[in-house]
């Protein structure tokens, strides 16, 4: 990264204060009944992945919000729109892929996953949608030792 | 037979588990289920492995078993597997950017072969009907042709490039020696040797300016007879292409360009990944919603040309995304489906009582 960074000076903003998830209901007394997952646990998975240029996570840059993560638990379904830091970021794809790798493993399997660009807000958003989104590419992107170890440092955990 | 008449269901015969990854491709031998000879299945998987199943007839249900695991030979993702049409032989392309080819010696499969050119990651592989050439496609945008040599040679004869983006899957066609691709840059691309020349040339593209897909073409599938194609997209659809040159008598110097028949939508809300033509006629499809469906030709209406009706949709199929679907040469109701949940099913399609 030597060669000049994408975006040189990012703007940072503060972190959301942690909301502590709701208990729920014991109402009826079941205790034991399956919570379902919601936005906010979703957007827990991936608001400290931490950009691939700086030492911040996508939830300082703003490249993903809790508002960007739609959940249907009941059809095992979603989606999340990230917001590049620039409109030329070559990163996007590594920053997509960061988030599909993190949800891959935290979510259970019967979970459909959609990751794609805010619109607007990508030079060439429809390529990479595409290349997101096509699981075969993403399978072999996986096998590729280089991008695994990128990716890797990104959600390696940060514990300050 | 009409099958839309009777209500009919497809029955889970057995799962197959062994695999510690997503099964991304299966192959029935083409000369196995018949005169007593066990019917086989080759499976490959994101676990590098390949593993052939075979039907144990000495059992009274006749279960499927594992009969070998073929591994350390590829190092990454075994993509696609396909049968030679003596059986004899399966090919097998990985990303490793290679292609193996195993031969079946008494009980045990050998690697015979490593054919090596593609740059990156190898997605399909397909033998043309007599045996003598072997299709391979690459994330590389290039389909390689090979032509079997005496003594399990194999020698590169074209690189055909055309397509702008990695080519999914190749498929020869049932009888003819012209070959099909199929690709992420969302066409479909028919290809034929020049008789004079030895040179492979790309007759026609279908491509969205004809009614063809929107999004990556996933896989392809012709009709027993040859002229009909059916294929399949991440742009939700099944396409269903016709051709006269299989039916029409002509000396194959003539080329007639494949037509768009008709467009099944709405019918799909994810990728579909799979697509295959039973021999009496049942098109399957195996998608990332988990589901296999089942259509047949609706002959009700043949004004506005060939139709197809939903004959049945299996929820829940699989617990993950269905990658493969293939119908069985043999027996015209066996089906076989392969998933991201790491399990293949044997399935039955049957007439409710």
């Amino acid at each position: 990264m030597v060669a000049g960074l994408i975006n040189a000076n990012p703007i940072v903003y503060e972190k959301k204060e942690r909301r502590g998830r709701s208990v729920p209901s014991t109402a009826d007394g079941d205790e034991y009944s399956v919570e379902p997952i919601d936005q906010l646990e979703v957007f827990d998975h991936i608001r400290d992945i931490k950009d691939p240029e700086h030492p911040y996570s996508l939830e300082e840059l703003k490249v993903v919000t809790e508002d960007a993560v739609e959940v249907d638990d009941k059809h095992s379904h979603v989606r999340v729109t990230f917001t590049p830091t620039v409109e030329h970021c070559s990163m996007a794809t590594v920053i997509g892929l960061c988030i599909r790798v993190k949800l891959l493993r935290s979510l259970p399997s019967r979970y459909k996953v959609d990751i794609i660009v805010a619109p607007g807000t990508h030079a060439t958003e429809a390529a990479v949608n595409k290349q997101l989104n096509d699981k075969e590419r993403v399978a072999a992107a996986l096998e590729n030792p280089n991008l695994v170890e990128m990716v890797d440092q990104c959600l390696a955990p940060s514990y300050d | 037979m009409d099958l839309l008449e009777k209500k009919m269901e497809l029955k889970e015969i057995q799962k197959l588990e062994g695999h510690t990854d997503r099964v991304w491709s299966l192959a029935w031998n083409p000369t196995t289920g018949v005169a007593g000879i066990p019917a086989m299945l080759a499976s490959c998987s994101g676990d590098k492995t390949v593993r052939i199943w075979q039907q144990n007839t000495s059992l009274p249900s006749n279960p499927w078993e594992c009969k070998a695991v073929l591994d350390e030979t590829h190092t990454r993702t075994v993509r696609s597997c396909a049968w030679s049409p003596s059986g004899k032989l399966l090919a097998t392309g990985s990303f490793d950017a290679t292609t193996a080819i195993w031969e079946h010696v008494g009980d045990d499969f050998e690697c015979v072969a490593t054919l090596e050119g593609h740059e990156n990651e190898v997605k399909s592989v397909s033998w043309n009907s007599s045996g003598s050439l072997l299709a391979t496609c690459s994330r590389d945008k290039s389909v390689w042709i090979w032509e079997v040599l005496p003594g399990n040679e194999f020698e590169c004869v074209s690189v055909l490039q055309g397509h702008t983006q990695d080519v999914k899957m190749v498929q020869w066609h049932p009888f003819m020696d012209v070959l099909f691709s199929c690709s992420y840059d969302n066409t479909i691309k028919v290809w034929a040797g020049d008789d004079d020349s030895d040179d492979w040339e790309c007759l026609q593209t279908l491509n969205e300016s004809n009614n063809g897909h929107s999004s990556t073409v996933w896989a392809l599938s012709f009709n027993s007879t040859g002229d009909k194609m059916v294929t399949c997209s991440d742009d939700l659809t099944l396409k269903v292409w016709g051709n006269d040159s299989a039916t029409k008598q002509t000396n194959g110097d003539e080329f007639s360009p494949w037509r768009h028949l008709c467009t099944l939508s709405g019918f799909h809300d994810r990728t579909i990944f799979s697509v295959h033509w039973s021999r009496e006629g049942v098109i399957a499809s195996g998608a990332a919603d988990d589901a296999i469906r089942l259509f047949v030709e609706n002959n009700d209406d043949l004004v506005e040309g060939p139709s197809y009706k939903l004959l049945l949709k299996k929820e829940k199929a699989h617990d993950m995304d269905v990658n493969s679907v293939q119908w069985s040469f043999k027996e015209n109701r066996l089906l076989a489906s392969a998933s991201d949940d790491g399990t293949i099913k044997i399935w039955e399609l049957a007439s409710l009582p």
